[in-house]
């Protein structure tokens, strides 16, 4: 089992730190999100229910869940836009309750729903939001070529918005948030509601920005495949974290790699994995299969001790669906059909409040 | 797989100065009054891009007082000529409520745009930025004023057709008064948006209130010699004192017999005591910041 993220997250095993592009003085520098306790609750439907964790500066950090599972709720939070029932949270040094402006300022977000104003132009949106942020008047232009150039709609600045494509007007919603120059960019299930192509689009501006921006990035998802753009992941189910880790991790909590190999005989192979290696094959989708922790090392093994011909190996890992399932005893396609009821109301009781 | 996808990233190597080294730097200062200045402004040109892509609005806006002024006033013209002081068209009368109408009817369809925002989402953009909610409803309300004068101001153009002279000095008067008016039907229109979260609810509403405020406001008729209800409800009408200064404007630049300007613009009379204009439009100033404030103080309570 996962432990919950306490202050060793940005201790020496901090997975941002391992990552390739993504800076060199992350140990060094404060956690970009800090979360200790948090509650929230609408009426009596318990949203979240007491949750702990951080992020560390630099970091690509998903929320993992079904509909409903308070992921939602807790961003809200984080961006000052509901608040805490109890516990703290504070974002780039501040307070979500006490310090709002300044964890305003220091935040980009993409929500959900689209806020772009379809009728003004993509420049003209990227206008409007420099000019709310404050942004110094002489950096405007540049920045906005900047973050327009990133995500490839600088030939469509003038064109108006509503002229915009869904995944055209997602990228400018992601340009829009990074304007100003945040240290934490909140995105809110980025990509529902796309095709998977645009969906694939997304992720690689995305992964792109990592590389180019110094920034946290905090994402929400259901989509399984998603949540392994991150360098660390939460799950989430009922308000509740019950697993933070690395993809990697979790994935290796949940168990063995799928190997499985054609031969030229399938007995023979089965017979000599048991006595060589101490393993039991059986014959699944028409190849001999077995599991081994960390697949990819076992293989050269496989083919330096086993006498009887391989004629192709594949090695699966388990997936991040394997990995709710261990986790929450459910997929999060079951968790998400019983969940969306519950959620339609609180999505009803969010919007009075508005 | 996110790993692979970045060393697949050629410019992270080849082209270092599109990395971290070349990025603007951006610092979001602290809130200031200049920021907020800066929203306000913001939000103020927003009202004037979008008013001006929307030709079909400003144009439509402008049928319904138009209607009243030809239709209505020749058709009640001859109606009302056994009454009417000779020389005087009934036209020329109620062009100052006409005008207060064009207005009226464009301020409150720009704060209905609040509503809009919020169903599109855009609402949310504006709330969450680092600035006064203040900042975002004031620049809503200078921009819908604005537009509203403006609507005002095409209507002044017309004022030919009710024989109103192009006096400097009126229409200077009667635009400083259509801003005034704007203002405060702006600063009511965005108050009711605050609260009000859906469009048609909003709409269905502020017609209600809309039609009985120009009616009451002796747009149409003039305030002495009404029945005592009738006289009462009118000195309630906030609008009655926005109409009461620009009809005394327009019949300060007739010419015509001191009878005739008492009997059709008596002035706003509380029990026999005539209300003077200065008084009359500092109502009208002070309902507007008194509504405006009602409005910053119920965006601030939302999250």
């Amino acid at each position: 089992m996962a432990t919950q993220a306490g202050p060793g997250a940005d201790g020496a095993g901090a997975p941002a730190s391992a990552q390739a592009g993504a800076g060199v003085q992350l140990e060094t520098r404060p956690p970009a999100v800090v979360v200790s306790g948090l509650t929230k609750s609408y009426g009596d439907i318990e949203a979240v229910r007491g949750i702990d964790f951080e992020v560390a500066a630099g970091e690509t950090f998903g929320f993992l869940g079904p509909n409903g599972a308070g992921k939602s709720t807790t961003i809200k939070i984080l961006c000052t836009l509901a608040r805490p029932t109890s516990g703290r949270a504070s974002v780039a040094g501040h307070d979500v309750v006490r310090e709002r402006d300044a964890v305003r300022r220091n935040i980009g977000l993409v929500f959900q729903d689209t806020t772009l104003d379809n009728y003004l132009t993509g420049a003209q949106n990227l206008r409007f939001h420099a000019e709310l942020y404050a942004v110094p008047s002489a950096a405007v232009e540049p920045r906005m070529k900047q973050v327009l150039d990133m995500v490839g709609l600088w030939d469509r600045r003038d064109s108006l918005v509503s002229t915009y494509s869904g995944g055209m007007q997602r990228r400018l919603e992601i340009a829009r948030g990074l304007l100003h120059a945040p240290h934490v960019l909140f995105l809110d299930e980025p990509t529902v509601g796309l095709d998977p192509q645009t969906r694939s689009s997304i992720w690689e501006y995305i992964n792109d920005l990592k590389t180019r921006e110094d920034i946290t990035i905090f994402l929400t998802t259901h989509y399984m495949d998603e949540a392994e753009h991150c360098d660390r992941i939460a799950i989430i189910d009922h308000g509740k974290i019950v697993a933070i880790d690395t993809p990697e991790a979790l994935k290796a909590s949940v168990g063995k790699d799928r190997v499985q190999i054609q031969t030229a005989d399938d007995a023979a192979a089965i017979k000599e994995l048991d006595d060589v290696f101490g393993l039991e094959a059986g014959i699944h989708e028409g190849a001999v299969t077995f599991s081994v922790e960390s697949g990819e090392q076992f293989v050269p093994q496989l083919f330096a001790r086993l006498s009887t011909p391989i004629r192709s190996v594949s090695v699966s890992r388990p997936s991040l669906d394997d990995v709710f399932m261990s986790y929450t005893g459910s997929t999060i396609r079951d968790a998400e059909a019983s969940g969306t009821d519950h959620m339609r109301q609180m999505a009803q009781r969010i919007r009075g409040r508005r | 797989m996110s790993m692979a996808t970045q060393t697949a990233q050629p410019g992270g190597i080849t082209a270092p100065d599109e990395g971290l080294a070349s990025q603007i730097r951006v610092a979001v200062p602290e809130r200031s009054l200049r920021s907020d200045l800066r929203a306000v402004s913001i939000v103020w040109r927003r009202e004037m891009i979008r008013f001006r892509r929307d030709r079909l609005r400003a144009i439509t806006s402008l049928i319904q007082p138009l209607l009243f002024l030809l239709v209505l006033g020749t058709g009640l013209s001859s109606l009302a000529g056994r009454n009417f002081p000779a020389g005087v068209d009934f036209k020329t009368f109620i062009f100052p409520g006409v005008l207060a109408m064009s207005v009226l009817f464009t301020a409150v369809f720009s704060a209905a745009s609040i509503v809009w925002d919020r169903e599109f989402g855009f609402l949310r953009e504006m709330l969450v930025a680092p600035v006064s909610r203040a900042a975002i409803v004031i620049g809503k309300c200078l921009g819908g004023a604005t537009i509203a004068t403006f609507q005002g101001i095409v209507m002044l153009c017309l004022a030919w057709i009710a024989h109103v002279p192009y006096n400097p000095v009126l229409i200077l008067t009667l635009i400083g008064e259509l801003l005034l008016l704007s203002f405060t039907i702006t600063a009511f229109g965005v108050m009711m948006a605050a609260r009000i979260t859906q469009f048609q609810a909003f709409m269905a509403l502020t017609q209600m209130l809309v039609l009985p405020l120009f009616f009451l406001s002796g747009a149409l008729y003039p305030l002495s010699g009404l029945p005592g209800w009738l006289s009462v409800l009118t000195r309630i009408d906030p609008l009655t004192y926005a109409v009461g200064p620009m009809r005394h404007a327009v019949f300060s630049h007739l010419n015509i017999s001191p009878v005739a300007f008492a009997h059709l613009s008596p002035g706003i009379t509380w029990n026999g005591w005539v209300v003077p204009i200065g008084l009359s439009l500092g109502i009208v100033a002070v309902m507007g910041l008194g509504m405006l404030g009602v409005a910053i103080a119920e965006f601030s309570k939302t999250e």
